[in-house]
C-alpha cells in the first residue's frame, strides 16, 4: 500500500558503484586523458607562457635571456630630468589604442552588417522558388575561398589603377576619380569591411537559415489567415523565434571578428588605420623583436575575449551537459 | 500587377546576391587568362584563353611544393584530431561523470582563444622541440583549433545516437571500446567525413601560424605562398600569376564544398546553433 | 533457470526516489508481469534487474547470489526493448550473433544457436536482411531471437508490443506465450501498462504504484481477491464499479465494488434503479451505463445487443452477494 510519508526520505548514494558504471567511467577517463593532454600541451601551456613573457623584456633573438620586469610592458613611467612624467607601455601607447579602436570598430560594423545581410539572404533562401539550390550553392563560394585568396582577389579588384571596382564606379558616375582603396587611410578600413562582409555573410546566412527552418510553417499560415502584414509578421513573429539562433551566430562572429589577422595583414599591410590588436601584437613579437611587449599585448587581447566569453556563458546560461543524454 | 512587381523585385534581389557572391571568383578566372599588357586593360568578359600564368605558377618551384605542404599538414592534423576526438566525444556524450560539463565548457573556451594569444608560447615550444620551419610545427599548432572543433561537433552528433541500441550492446557484453568501434562508428561515418572535411578546410586556410613558423619557400603552405607571391620590385605585382594560383587553389575547395554542401551546413549548424 | 529475490530495493535519481522499497520473489521458470499506471516505476524496476541502472540500496539476488554489482552481460539476462534496438548496420544474422561473437564463442556454436532461434521464430528467410528492410513485427521477432541466442536464465521484456498495431499485438502476444511454454524453466519478466496483456500472459502479476508493490498474485487472484481499492479498479475491463456512502452503508462498508459482468438487469426486485445515460454495443456483449445517483454512472454488462436506450429507466442487481467487494475507509478489503 503506497504511503506518501516515504517521499521525503533522502536515500543514500549507492555504497559501491556497480561494475558497469565503474567500467564505463574508467573507460571515459582513458578516452579523455589523451585529448586533454594534447590540449594542455598546445593550448594551456603556450597560453601560460605567453602571459609569462608579457611580464618580461624578452627579445625574439634571445628567448631565454629575458628578465622579469613586472607590469612594465603594460605601463611604466619615467620621471625626466625636467621633472615631467613620461608614461610608457602598452596602455600609454597610441599605436595600441589605435589598434583597439580599429578592432572594435571593425567588429561592431562587420557583425552588424553581416547579421543584417545574412538575415536578408537567409529569408531569401527560406522562400521556396526555383533555383534555390543553385543560389545556396552560389553563396557557399565566398565562404569556401580561403581568406588569403579572398584578400588577393579583392586586392586586385580594388586596385587603384587597374581595379574593376573603380572602373564600375567611375562608369556609373558615383566617383569622379580613382580611389586607392587599400592604400589610403580613409578607405582602407572600408576595403577590409567589404571583403570581410562578402566572405562571412554566407556563414551568418546559413546559421540564421537553420534557425528559420526550425520555425514551423503553420505559424506563417496562421498569420496569413489572420491577415497580418508581412513586415509585421517578420518583426513580431519570425524575429523573436529566430532570436536564439541569431544570438549564437552573433556571439561566434563577434569573437572571430575581435581576433582578425589574416585579412588585414594581406590586404592592407602597414596601414595604421586598419591594424588590429592581433596584427600589432604579432608585429611587436616578430618584426620589432619586442617579444615581451608583444606577448603582453597578446595577453590583453586574450583577456578581452575571455571577459566576453564569460559574460556570454554567464548571461546565456548555456546548458552544456546536454539534457536527457546518458 | 503588384504580384508581378513583387516577383520581379524578388528575383532581382536573388540575381544581385548571386552576382555579388560569384563575381570576384569569376573575375579572377578572367584575369588569370590574361598576361602581359592585357592585364592592364579592364575587361569584363574573357577575351582569350592564355594559360601562360598557369604554366608559370605550376612550373615554378614554390607553388606546387606549397600545395603539397598544405595537403600534408592539413591531412595529418585532421587525422590526429579525429582519432582523439572520436573516443573523447563518446566519453563526453554517453557517459555520466562529475565534471563533464566543466570539460565541455573548457573545450568550447579553448576554441575561442585568439591564436595570437598562444603564438608566443608555441613559438618557444617549437624552437625548443627543434621543429621550427617544418610541417610538424604547423601540425602541432593547428591542433589548438582542430581538436576542440572536432570534439565539439562529434559530441553533438554522438548525443543523438539512440540510447537503446547502446543498451542492447551493453546487454550483449560490449565494452565501451567495442561500442565505439563496432556499433557507433559505422553509424557515424557521415558525421566523421563532414567533420573531417570542415576541419581540413580550417587547417588548409590557416595563415598566422603558417606565416610565423615557416621561413623558407620549400616549407610554406599555400595561403602563405599566395600571400607572398610578389614580383621583382614594388611595382611589379604579378597579378596574373596570383589570380592563376588563386584559381588553382580555390577550384578543388569549391567543388568539395558543393558536393558536400548539405552535410557541411548540418555540421556548421550543429556546432553553431546551440544554446 | 533463475529464481530472483528483491529485498527492500530502492532506487533514487538524485533526490527523487522512484522505487521506494520493493520486496519480491520471482520463482524459477515463471512468467511474471509488472503492470501499473505510467510513472509507477515498472520499467525502472526492470532496468534494475537487468543491471542497466544501479540499485541505490537493497539487494537483488539471482539464485541466492547477490548481483547488485554485476554488469548486465554477466547476470545471465537478455532483454527485448520497446523499440527493438537492433543494430541498424548489421544483418539480422549478425544482430543475433553479436553477443556470442563478443564472448568469443566458436563459429559452429554461434551458427547453431542463431539458426535454432531463427527456426523457432520463423525468421530464417530474413537472416541476410538489414533491419530497415523488415516490418515492425519482423523486427520484434529478430529482437526476441537475439535474446534467445544468449541462452539466458532470465528474459526481460520492456513493453515489447507497444509499437505494434492492434492485430499484430495479439498475434505476437500469442507467440510470446508459446515461447514461454517451449522454453521451460526460463524465467520471464514482462513490463506492460496494458492489463489485458498482463492477464493473458502472466503466471503471476505484480501491480506497482508509485514505486511500491500493491499486490502480487495470479491473474485470477487479482481479479477475484484484490487487496486494495487500487488493484480492484486497475484489474479487469471494464473498470470495477465503485459505490460509496448511501449505497455502501447497508453493507457496512466505506466503499462497495462490483464488476459490470457481475450485475444483471432485473426488473423485479432490483437492488439499484436508475436512468440509462449511454450504451455501448460491442456485438457479443453490450455495456449499459446507468445513473443511479452515485458519483459515477454504473456500468452493467448485457449479453448480445443491448435493448436499452438513453433515457430508459432500468433496475439491476448483483448476480450474487458473494461477488460484491467491500472496502473500508483506507481501501482495504473487508471479508465477504
Amino acid at each position: 500500500m503506497a504511503t506518501e510519508a516515504l517521499d521525503t526520505v533522502v536515500v543514500a548514494r549507492p555504497r559501491e558503484a556497480s561494475e558497469l558504471k565503474a567500467q564505463r567511467v574508467r573507460a571515459a577517463m582513458w578516452f579523455l586523458v589523451p585529448m586533454l593532454a594534447a590540449l594542455a600541451v598546445v593550448a594551456a601551456w603556450p597560453l601560460l607562457r605567453t602571459i609569462y613573457f608579457g611580464f618580461t623584456d624578452t627579445t625574439l633573438n634571445n628567448l631565454y635571456g629575458g628578465e622579469w620586469i613586472g607590469i612594465e610592458n603594460y605601463l611604466n613611467w619615467q620621471v625626466l630630468a625636467s621633472g615631467a612624467v613620461r608614461w610608457r607601455g602598452i596602455l600609454a601607447d597610441p599605436a595600441w589604442w589605435g589598434a583597439v579602436r580599429n578592432t572594435v570598430y571593425f567588429a561592431v560594423i562587420s557583425v552588424t552588417l553581416e547579421t543584417i545581410f545574412g538575415m536578408i539572404v537567409a529569408l531569401v533562401l527560406n522562400a521556396e522558388f526555383r533555383g534555390r539550390g543553385f543560389v545556396r550553392a552560389a553563396i557557399l563560394i565566398p565562404w569556401a575561398i580561403p581568406t588569403i585568396v579572398s584578400a588577393r582577389l579583392w586586392g586586385w579588384m580594388l586596385n587603384d589603377q587597374f581595379g574593376i571596382i573603380n572602373d564600375i564606379l567611375l562608369k556609373l558616375g558615383i566617383i569622379s576619380q580613382k580611389i586607392a582603396w587599400t592604400a589610403s587611410s580613409d578607405t582602407a578600413m572600408t576595403a577590409i569591411l567589404i571583403v570581410d562582409i562578402w566572405k562571412t555573410t554566407p556563414f551568418m546566412a546559413l546559421l540564421i537559415l537553420a534557425g528559420l527552418q526550425m520555425v514551423p510553417r503553420d505559424i506563417y499560415e496562421a498569420a496569413k489567415i489572420d491577415g497580418v502584414h508581412p513586415v509585421k509578421t517578420f518583426f513580431q513573429i519570425t524575429l523573436p523565434l529566430v532570436r536564439p539562433a541569431v544570438m549564437v551566430a552573433v556571439i561566434f562572429r563577434t569573437l572571430d571578428a575581435l581576433r582578425i589577422f589574416d585579412l588585414v595583414y594581406v590586404l592592407t599591410p602597414n596601414s595604421s588605420s586598419t591594424k588590429t590588436m592581433s596584427v600589432i601584437a604579432r608585429e611587436n613579437l616578430i618584426d620589432f623583436n619586442k617579444f615581451g611587449y608583444g606577448s603582453a599585448q597578446s595577453t590583453l587581447l586574450f583577456m578581452l575575449i575571455a571577459i566576453f566569453v564569460i559574460l556570454y556563458i554567464w548571461l546565456g546560461r548555456v546548458n552544456l551537459s546536454g539534457e536527457g543524454s546518458r | 500587377m503588384i504580384r508581378y512587381l513583387k516577383w520581379t523585385s524578388f528575383y532581382a534581389l536573388v540575381a544581385v546576391i548571386v552576382v555579388i557572391a560569384v563575381f570576384p571568383f569569376y573575375y579572377a578566372l578572367v584575369t588569370s587568362f590574361k598576361s602581359g599588357t592585357a592585364l592592364f586593360r579592364i575587361t569584363y568578359w574573357p577575351e582569350r584563353f592564355d594559360i601562360s600564368n598557369y604554366v608559370s605558377v605550376l612550373t615554378g618551384r614554390n607553388f606546387p611544393i606549397s600545395i603539397w605542404n598544405s595537403i600534408f599538414v592539413a591531412t595529418l592534423t585532421v587525422v590526429f584530431a579525429l582519432f582523439l576526438a572520436v573516443t573523447a566525444s563518446y566519453a563526453l556524450s554517453r557517459v555520466q561523470f562529475r565534471g563533464r560539463g566543466l570539460i565541455l565548457m573548457t573545450i568550447l573556451a579553448v576554441s575561442m582563444f585568439p591564436q595570437i594569444a598562444v603564438l608566443a608560447g608555441v613559438f618557444e615550444l617549437v624552437r625548443f622541440l627543434g621543429i621550427f620551419n617544418s610541417p610538424w610545427a604547423l601540425i602541432l599548432s593547428y591542433t589548438i583549433f582542430t581538436l576542440p572543433f572536432t570534439v565539439w561537433v562529434l559530441t553533438t552528433f554522438m548525443r543523438d545516437l539512440p540510447i537503446e541500441v547502446e543498451e542492447a550492446a551493453i546487454v550483449d557484453g560490449a565494452s565501451p571500446w567495442v561500442i565505439i568501434t563496432q556499433v557507433f562508428l559505422p553509424l557515424m561515418w557521415p558525421a566523421l567525413v563532414t567533420t573531417g572535411l570542415l576541419a581540413f578546410i580550417g587547417a588548409w586556410n590557416e595563415f598566422l601560424f603558417a606565416l610565423t613558423f615557416t621561413s623558407s619557400e620549400t616549407t610554406r603552405t599555400t595561403p602563405v605562398a599566395i600571400a607572398l607571391l610578389s614580383g621583382a620590385s614594388e611595382q611589379e605585382v604579378p597579378w596574373g600569376n596570383i589570380m592563376a594560383a588563386s584559381v588553382i587553389v580555390t577550384v578543388p575547395l569549391v567543388i568539395l564544398v558543393l558536393i558536400f554542401q548539405r552535410k557541411i551546413v548540418a555540421g556548421l549548424t550543429a556546432g553553431g546553433v546551440k544554446g | 533457470m533463475a529464481h530472483l529475490e528483491l529485498r527492500n530495493v530502492r532506487k533514487a535519481f538524485g533526490a527523487v526516489e522512484v522505487i521506494k522499497g520493493v520486496d519480491l520473489d520471482i520463482r524459477t521458470g515463471e512468467f511474471m508481469v509488472f503492470v501499473g499506471p505510467s510513472g509507477c516505476g515498472k520499467s525502472t524496476l526492470l532496468r534494475l534487474i537487468s543491471g542497466l541502472e544501479d540499485i541505490t540500496s537493497g539487494d537483488l539476488l539471482f539464485d541466492g547470489v547477490r548481483v547488485n554489482n554485476l554488469a548486465p552481460s554477466k547476470r545471465g539476462i537478455a532483454m527485448v526493448f520497446q523499440s527493438y534496438a537492433l543494430y541498424p548496420h548489421m544483418k539480422v544474422y549478425d544482430n543475433m550473433a553479436f553477443g556470442m561473437k563478443l564472448a568469443k564463442a566458436s563459429k559452429e556454436e554461434t551458427d547453431k544457436r542463431v539458426r535454432d532461434a531463427a527456426k523457432l521464430l520463423q525468421i530464417e528467410p530474413y537472416l541476410d536482411r538489414l533491419p530497415k528492410q523488415l516490418s515492425g513485427g519482423q523486427r520484434q521477432r529478430v529482437a526476441i531471437g537475439r535474446a534467445i541466442v544468449r541462452d539466458p536464465k532470465v528474459f526481460l521484456f520492456d513493453e515489447p508490443l507497444s509499437n505494434l498495431d492492434a492485430a499484430l499485438r495479439v498475434a505476437t502476444r500469442i507467440e510470446i506465450a508459446k515461447l514461454h511454454e517451449s522454453m521451460h524453466n526460463v524465467t520471464m519478466i514482462y513490463v506492460t501498462h496494458d492489463q489485458v496483456e498482463a492477464m493473458t500472459l502472466a503466471d503471476r502479476i505484480c501491480v506497482l504504484r508509485d514505486g511500491l508493490v500493491e499486490q502480487v498474485g495470479t491473474p485470477i487472484e487479482l481479479y477475484e481477491k484484490p487487496q486494495s481499492l487500487f488493484v480492484a479498479g486497475f484489474i479487469g475491463s471494464p473498470k470495477m464499479n465503485f459505490l460509496a456512502e448511501k449505497f455502501a452503508d447497508p453493507y457496512k462498508a466505506h466503499t462497495l465494488g462490483v464488476r459490470a459482468e457481475h450485475l444483471k438487469v432485473d426488473s423485479n426486485g432490483a437492488k439499484w434503479k436508475g436512468e440509462v445515460i449511454h450504451s455501448e454495443n460491442l456485438g457479443a456483449d453490450s455495456y449499459v451505463y446507468v445513473d443511479i445517483g452515485s458519483t459515477e454512472p454504473i456500468c452493467v454488462r448485457q449479453h448480445g445487443s443491448s435493448t436499452f436506450h438513453p433515457g430508459d429507466k432500468i433496475g439491476f442487481s448483483p448476480v450474487s452477494d458473494k461477488l460484491i467487494h467491500r472496502f473500508d475507509a483506507s481501501g482495504r478489503p473487508l471479508a465477504h
